[in-house]
């Protein structure tokens, strides 16, 4: 390179510099990162969508500030959303970032949250019980209730309702997947339920045979737990060796994603079980008027809004409150904007939402069971509502935490 | 014993997917050198357009059929528009080829969509049957293993007992002696690559209808196609047959016994083939 052409690109990357300064002022720059590869590509598109709307309602402004909003995409691996955030907040410059969408990711992204005291992150989707439990991020917001929380009801449910006693776990294995299974079997255990098999597969199977094989015949029901094009396969191929040992499903097996993959194993889907932060088919106002929005707004895309879709969408607007309340106010270290976001209430289709210590939601869960439409779409019909979980599931904090992280081993009820 | 017997079983399916996933592959490799990096691409593609056929036709094998024709047709254009100017430069149709994938994998994600898709098996493959010992068993995965023998005596007839698969050969072996006896091997450079093509397209609706289709398929299987004929041995059919029943039970296998480190056996093996073979276990020198 000659000098003179390194004086160049130096002054231009300097000025460039300097432009994204000034801009600084006039603009909120709101990063957004989710998962437009790989297994969970769907769950990113959702996820976008539910940002676009979001700043579109709010007319790209807030507090007189335009919003000006950049897009990354990961894959579902946490090393590359940690280096998709990374470049977000120290190439793009972004002073809030909604995002990511798997547990894993989340967990890189609020470790490295830690690091950047004095940008704000606010997750979108990321469900994993650790990350806001052990050793929170002070930056780090997450208004939807983890994994657990996703699951309370449904232990208590199955074992009450469908009487069932024994279950085998097929899961993901990956701390989203450790987190439901918690979430699950706190309940089902303490009943006096028992769990005498846990199969963890790898995230992006596609050939779960062998873990079929691995499932013990007597038991009174499969519990399963694997999200977007994993759930179809596994629940084909289950379908296809001809077992009819009911499922119970973890949130993201029956989410609105998978219900809405055509393929022949939609016949079997209806009845199973799940828990959600979301539900379908509910009565009230609210929750119609969303489903109308989404419909209106983005004709090619679900049946009715997925889980993701609810999750981006409280979190941005919950940034878009607590902006307007400061003024679109960033200074100090968005030390204002911070303490304002923390106490953000928010009325959503889905019940009240707020923050406890830790900046992590208390909001309300469905236990919900597969059901069939008049047009012949299948959605989660609710069955039971469990208001307002918090996340050590109405247990004493302490106790709750002092038993450690779930992982493959934990909890453990043979 | 019965989830022993079943871990084999599910991997010789899975390794008669592999199989014709990377037939075409090591095909393309063998006649022409070309590492084909937008495979995958070209698997997703089939499976894409076979879904689509199938579901506004409502028939499986005209899905088939469409994902044969189409991924011909994109072949055809690949080797006609990108690769054949550049013969012989490795490195550069490697490159383009890669560039391409990208391309195509996001064109299919703004078509598609993220979703999971999955085509109807006809009614007569669909369901289980009791086998003795294994239990029950789909009867889509017992066809795969039909599937994949009716494209290796295909293409063994093909490349044994026709002027075609002789001409295939010698380019195999030297293609400058076999231009300077007249025949016009940019032409049937074109046709391999067309055929190539169309095999990997009908595995993307045999591999759709057995599992299902999703953005990432595309890396997945050019993953396993290169790692079945890496450690099989570029450009022969026999070592790409052998690899994949390699891989496929190393990997049911290592499901069923050593989950957490089933991903890192089909490397492992790689790197075992590679340091006591190093051009695969049928390969020969270049």
């Amino acid at each position: 390179m000659s000098t003179r052409t390194f004086v160049k690109l130096a002054v231009s990357l300097a000025l460039s510099g300097a432009m994204a300064q000034a801009g600084a002022q006039e603009t909120i720059r709101i990063g957004g990162l989710a998962t437009l590869d790989g297994p969970f590509a769907v769950l990113g598109q959702e996820a976008f969508r539910a940002m676009e709307l979001a700043f579109e309602e709010a007319g790209n402004e807030v507090a007189g500030k335009k919003i000006e909003w950049v897009k990354e995409s990961s894959d579902g691996r946490p090393d590359v959303a940690l280096t998709k955030a990374r470049k977000l907040i120290e190439q793009d410059k972004v002073d809030i970032l909604i995002g990511p969408v798997s547990g894993g990711e989340g967990l890189a992204v609020k470790e490295y949250a830690k690091s950047v005291p004095g940008r704000t992150f606010v997750n979108g989707f990321s469900a994993a019980q650790e990350t806001t439990l052990v050793s929170p991020a002070s930056n780090f917001f997450r208004f939807s209730p983890d994994g657990a929380q996703w699951q309370a009801g449904l232990g208590n449910y199955v074992y009450d309702d469908k009487g069932y006693r024994k279950v085998a776990v097929v899961s993901g294995d990956y701390s989203f997947g450790y987190t439901q299974v918690l979430g699950f079997m706190t309940e089902f255990c303490a009943k006096g339920g028992t769990v005498p098999e846990k199969i963890w597969v790898p995230n992006g199977t596609k050939d779960f045979s062998s873990a079929i094989a691995r499932i013990p015949e007597d038991v009174d029901a499969v519990y399963v737990m694997l999200g977007g094009a994993d759930a179809v396969n596994f629940l084909s191929q289950y379908y296809q060796t001809g077992s009819d040992t009911p499922l119970v499903a973890g949130s993201n097996t029956v989410e609105q994603t998978v219900l809405s993959t055509k393929g022949p194993f939609q016949r079997r889907l209806e009845g199973i079980p799940s828990a959600h932060m979301v539900a379908a088919g509910l009565e009230d106002d609210a929750y119609k008027s969303y489903v109308e929005t989404y419909r209106k707004r983005f004709p090619d895309g679900l049946n009715a809004p997925s889980a993701p879709y609810y999750g981006y969408y409280v979190a941005t607007k919950a940034v878009l409150t607590a902006l307007e309340e400061v003024d679109g106010d960033l200074s100090g270290d968005q030390a204002k904007f911070q303490e304002a976001l923390a106490k953000v209430k928010l009325d959503t289709a889905f019940g009240p939402v707020e923050l406890d210590e830790n900046r992590q939601a208390i909001a309300n869960i469905y236990v919900t069971e597969v059901a069939r439409d008049d047009e012949g779409v299948l959605y989660n019909r609710m069955v039971k509502k469990v208001s307002a979980v918090n996340q050590v599931l109405g247990q004493d904090r302490a106790e709750f935490t002092a038993r450690g992280v779930p992982s493959r081993d934990f909890p453990d009820c043979p | 014993m019965k989830p022993f017997l079943l871990s084999m079983l599910n991997g010789i399916t899975l390794a008669a997917l592999y199989f014709i996933v990377a037939s075409g592959f090591t095909i393309i490799f063998g006649m022409m050198r070309v590492v084909n990096m937008a495979h995958g691409s070209l698997y997703l593609l089939g499976a894409y357009i076979g879904y689509s056929v199938a579901d506004s036709s409502g028939s499986w094998l005209m899905g088939l059929a469409g994902a044969a024709i189409g991924t011909a047709v994109a072949g055809l254009l690949l080797h006609r528009v990108f690769l054949s100017r550049y013969q012989g430069q490795d490195l550069r149709q490697a490159l383009i080829t890669i560039g391409l994938s990208i391309i195509i994998a996001d064109l299919l994600l703004a078509g598609y969509g993220g979703l999971t898709y999955q085509l109807d098996i006809p009614d007569a493959l669909y369901g289980g049957v009791r086998l003795p010992v294994a239990g029950g068993y789909p009867i889509f995965r017992l066809a795969l293993i039909g599937f994949a023998i009716l494209v290796y005596l295909a293409l063994w007839l093909l490349m044994h007992r026709t002027r075609f698969g002789m001409i295939i050969r010698a380019a195999v072996d030297d293609r400058h002696m076999l231009a300077a006896t007249g025949i016009n091997v940019p032409l049937f450079s074109t046709a391999v690559f067309a055929l190539a093509a169309s095999l990997v397209g009908i595995a993307g609706v045999i591999g759709g209808s057995a599992l299902s289709i999703a953005p990432g398929d595309d890396v997945h299987y050019l993953l396993s196609s290169l790692v079945v004929v890496i450690v099989g041995g570029m450009g022969n059919i026999k070592g790409a047959a052998i690899g994949a029943l390699l891989i496929g039970l190393a990997e049911q296998l290592g499901l069923a016994y050593f989950p957490t480190y089933s991903a890192i056996i089909s490397f492992a093996i790689m790197v075992a083939v590679l340091a006591y073979r190093p051009y695969g276990l049928f390969g020969r020198p270049a």
